[in-house]
């Protein structure tokens, strides 16, 4: 039976169908309203390529199912910056050029949007700790790393 | 010269909506395979095959080499604008789309630069050429006196310009490629050579890069496909009455052992998929996991390739006073992409037409008209980037999946492949078993090298079977393995030297080329023991690699690494006491003994009681001639450090009798932030030498040097990949 779900995305009021109440927010989000800066990657929450930001607080969206997010306010990559107001995180990342194929790079960002927020000033051991749970296959690591705390003191 | 009549124009009208797929997101208008009039020439040898310069001033290259994360785009664009004086935002390169760009050859074997950069900037500097005849005629200025910049034609007399649109905007070169046309002198290079930042991350920051998981088409289906339980097993029976019950479902496609299941849209696909009941007869035909390497030793061999063989090394082994030997191996590995493989496909009229992440859209071409049964020319292969691309992995068998279902149903499809399809179904490196002997003299020297590696044969295309054709029962190619006997030569100077590849009629899995095919596991052998004879003569192990190099270059790579790292002279393991120990080894490579050099010593430290390996730190020197971008080099050589480190310590692809059991990322552990090493990097920039490749070398003195180093720590020899701690642990126990 389908049902009608409302949430905020970036601030602004969404409404979605879905059949499924456990539907992962991952196919909403990307299929539904036309996100693309979510990947999929695992299904799992084995990788945080999916990560976004539901009230606050970073969850794989993947497999997160979208009845849960009735009522949340969630924020996407696309949300945090762009082109013309860029993100902190965002600017760093591409400072440093802390991407090979960039497929982890949404996840990398939220998560470290996350860290961020309760951290202002983190050390490298509190970064690789904080994106332990967020795998790149590419090799990227340590540029990830410097983005990061490049962003945090730009934010200081 | 210049002056064919103004075909492109109608041609970019057909196609135009295809080459904006990278800045255009969701729904882009799709185009047939073939398409009615002229087209652009694919011609390799033909200036117009990779080039245009349109009338609104920009420029497109066009390329068969394609960006798997590596940022090559950046690096075409700077040499094509280098060449040709263009100012690179007004650049733009349109990459392995069949009917568009030449077949350069598949994306592998660090050769996009040496390759497929060089084809570019010989291309582009036979059209600045052009352009200066034109405009000599032009201006009314002779050539000599006439010079390239900014997007014109200038005039050193009288400063007069004349921009390259004005001169051929929209029209063909018609013009073949000239190899004798001057390139620019690298002492004139404004942006190659320099750190130009990589066009693509922007937008892949700001979440609107489109990656081939992005690209959708008007009316498009998703589907997905039902695996067999067990990797041989036979379709037996399917009930699809519960699938057919959920909102969405389309279809259930079925042929031979190949099912799949179509939907309006991807969540319903998925849950069809699981509501499929499928029958499939057992199946165990796949080796003991714990006897691998016995199985690997008793498979038939097929064929011998000898590598390389000087003087008599059997005999030379024979008559030495003193021999020693050992076997190493090399785990069958994942490619493991982040992002699952992903494709489109479109069957209209005949013609298929396919949206793929391959790095071989051109081979690819050829294996779909294959399965289909279709002419080449009724199919069109586009590549769209996608995750990270390490080898031939499943972005060719995702787009066959997505062809077959197309033409089933006469819709367009997009596949997106699960984690679990990707970590199982796709193809293998596989497992590398490697025996080595080597005979030293009275004083030390060594007088016989041999080794024997026993790796699957493969086909001579660079080609591996589409998992959909096998499945399907459709024709198809045998697979391919890679070049893996590459690297099993030695590039040491001993009187008597022989080296074999073995080649084994049967493999596990399907197999394919991974990240530094056969180098990487071999360089592991063949270095690894290069340092077992050099503490078995008392010889500190650069040193003792540098007395048995000829090679300026390659001696020049392990001078620079032991400055980097601060090396001092060891001849022996330190054995200190402790639980956790320090350890330094060091590793060479000069890439198929032909090309990029590299030189690593590596940090490492071992606890004694977890054996736990911790990576702590890699100094690598590496040389591959002109050096186009500095930043994206670095960013190679750190992913390769990174990745082959995973490799090294971790990655072992686990089964069973019927099936792989790594089926995700909790089965198939990789490196995480926590553990990764440090990475010094010296560059060595030669601007005057043929530029090579950076995107596998380094991945070739990784396992080694981290080998060599667990035993300066610990006094063990680790001879099998992965390093786990239970090798560890085992290893310290018989010491």
């Amino acid at each position: 039976m389908t049902q009608a779900l409302t949430f905020t995305v970036n601030g602004k009021t969404e409404r979605i169908e879905t059949d499924d109440p456990k539907m992962p927010l991952l196919y909403a989000l990307r299929n539904q309203l036309g996100f693309k800066s979510m990947h999929f990657g695992c299904g799992l929450a084995q990788c945080g390529a999916c990560t976004v930001h539901v009230s606050g607080k970073p969850v794989r969206s993947c497999s997160f199912p979208v009845a849960s997010a009735a009522g949340e306010e969630i924020l996407t990559l696309d949300g945090i910056g762009n082109a013309a107001k860029p993100h902190p995180l965002q600017l760093a990342f591409i400072e440093e050029q802390a991407a090979q194929c960039g497929y982890c790079a949404n996840g990398m960002i939220m998560q470290a949007k996350a860290l961020l927020d309760s951290n202002r000033s983190p050390s490298d051991r509190d970064i690789k700790r904080a994106l332990a749970n967020n795998l790149c296959r590419c090799g990227t690591h340590q540029r990830i790393v410097r983005a990061v705390k490049r962003a945090a003191k730009m934010m200081a | 010269m210049l002056n064919q009549p103004m075909n492109r124009r109608n041609f970019l009208a057909m196609s135009g909506s295809l080459v904006v797929t990278f800045t255009l997101p969701g729904a882009a208008s799709s185009a047939p395979a073939r398409q009615a009039g002229p087209v652009k020439t694919v011609a390799l040898d033909e200036v117009d095959g990779f080039l245009a310069v349109n009338a609104d001033g920009t420029m497109t290259v066009y390329t068969g080499k394609v960006d798997l994360g590596t940022g090559i785009r950046t690096a075409f664009t700077q040499i094509a604008g280098e060449e040709l004086d263009m100012p690179l935002n007004r650049i733009r390169i349109v990459e392995g789309d069949t009917l568009l760009t030449p077949d350069q050859g598949a994306t592998i074997s660090s050769i996009s630069i040496s390759r497929g950069g060089m084809e570019i900037r010989q291309a582009a500097a036979t059209a600045r050429a052009a352009l200066i005849g034109e405009a000599s005629k032009v201006l009314g200025v002779a050539p000599e006196q006439l010079a390239t910049e900014d997007g014109s034609v200038m005039s050193r007399q009288d400063g007069r310009r004349v921009p390259y649109e004005k001169l051929i905007g929209d029209r063909n070169f018609s013009i073949k490629v000239n190899a004798k046309a001057p390139v620019k002198d690298p002492k004139s290079y404004k942006v190659v050579g320099k750190p130009v930042a990589r066009v693509d991350i922007p937008e892949k920051m700001w979440g609107e890069f489109s990656f081939v998981h992005d690209f959708r088409l008007p009316g498009m289906l998703h589907a997905r496909v039902i695996r067999p339980a067990a990797m041989g097993a036979q379709l037996l029976s399917v009930d699809d009455a519960a699938a057919r019950r959920i909102p969405g479902f389309v279809a259930t496609v079925r042929r031979n052992n190949f099912l799949a299941v179509v939907a309006r849209d991807e969540w319903a696909a998925i849950r069809a998929a699981r509501a499929v009941k499928a029958s499939w007869s057992p199946w165990e035909g796949l080796p003991e996991k714990e006897r691998l390497w016995d199985h690997v030793r008793a498979t038939p061999v097929v064929r011998r390739d000898v590598t390389l063989n000087t003087g008599a090394a059997e005999e030379a082994l024979k008559s030495a006073p003193r021999t020693l030997q050992a076997t190493f191996d090399f785990a069958i590995n994942t490619h493991g992409s982040l992002g699952p493989s992903c494709a489109v496909a479109e069957w209209k009229d005949g013609n298929l037409t396919c949206w793929t992440a391959s790095q071989q859209t051109h081979e690819l071409r050829k294996q779909v008209a294959e399965m289909l049964g279709i002419g080449r020319d009724n199919v069109r292969c586009i590549f769209i980037e996608g995750s990270g691309c390490y080898g031939r992995n499943g972005n060719e068998d995702a787009a066959a999946d997505a062809a077959l279902i197309a033409k089933e149903t006469g819709q367009p499809v997009r596949v997106q492949w699960s984690r679990e399809d990707e970590h199982v179904w796709e193809p293998k490196g596989p497992p590398t078993l490697l025996d080595y002997r080597a005979g030293l003299d009275q004083n030390g020297n060594v007088v016989s090298w041999l080794a024997d590696a026993y790796v699957p044969e493969g086909q001579k295309v660079s080609r591996t079977t589409l998992l959909a054709a096998d499945l399907a029962g459709l024709p198809k190619d045998p697979a391919h393995t890679g070049s893996i006997h590459q690297q099993l030569a030695i590039p040491y100077v001993f009187p008597n030297i022989r080296t074999v590849a073995h080649r084994l009629a049967e493999t596990p899995f399907r197999p394919s080329w991974i990240r530094t095919p056969g180098r990487m596991q071999n360089n592991f052998g063949t270095e690894a023991f290069l340092d077992e004879i050099a503490h078995a003569v008392g010889a500190d192990p650069i040193e003792f690699r540098i007395r048995h190099l000829k090679d300026k270059r390659g001696i020049e790579v392990l001078e620079r690494v032991a400055r980097l790292a601060d090396w001092q002279p060891r001849t022996g393991a330190q054995r200190r006491s402790g639980t956790v120990v320090a350890g330094r080894g060091t590793a060479y490579i000069k890439y198929e003994l032909v090309r990029t050099y590299v030189a690593a010593v590596a940090d490492v430290e071992v606890n004694r009681r977890t054996g736990e390996i911790r990576v702590v730190r890699f100094h690598i020197a590496h040389d591959c001639g002109q050096i186009i971008n500095p930043d994206g080099l670095k960013n190679q050589i750190e992913g390769n450090v990174i990745h082959t480190t995973s490799r090294t310590l971790l990655e072992e692809v686990q089964f069973n009798r019927s099936t792989i059991t790594s089926r995700d990322w909790a089965g198939y552990p990789i490196l995480r932030f926590p553990d990764i090493p440090e990475i010094a990097i010296d560059l060595i920039d030669r601007p005057t030498e043929r530029p090579w490749g950076a995107g596998e070398p380094t991945s070739g003195v990784v396992p080694p040097a981290i080998s060599n180093a667990v035993f300066d720590a610990v006094g063990v020899r680790l001879r099998s990949a992965p390093f786990t701690r239970e090798k560890v642990l085992a290893a310290l126990r018989r010491v």
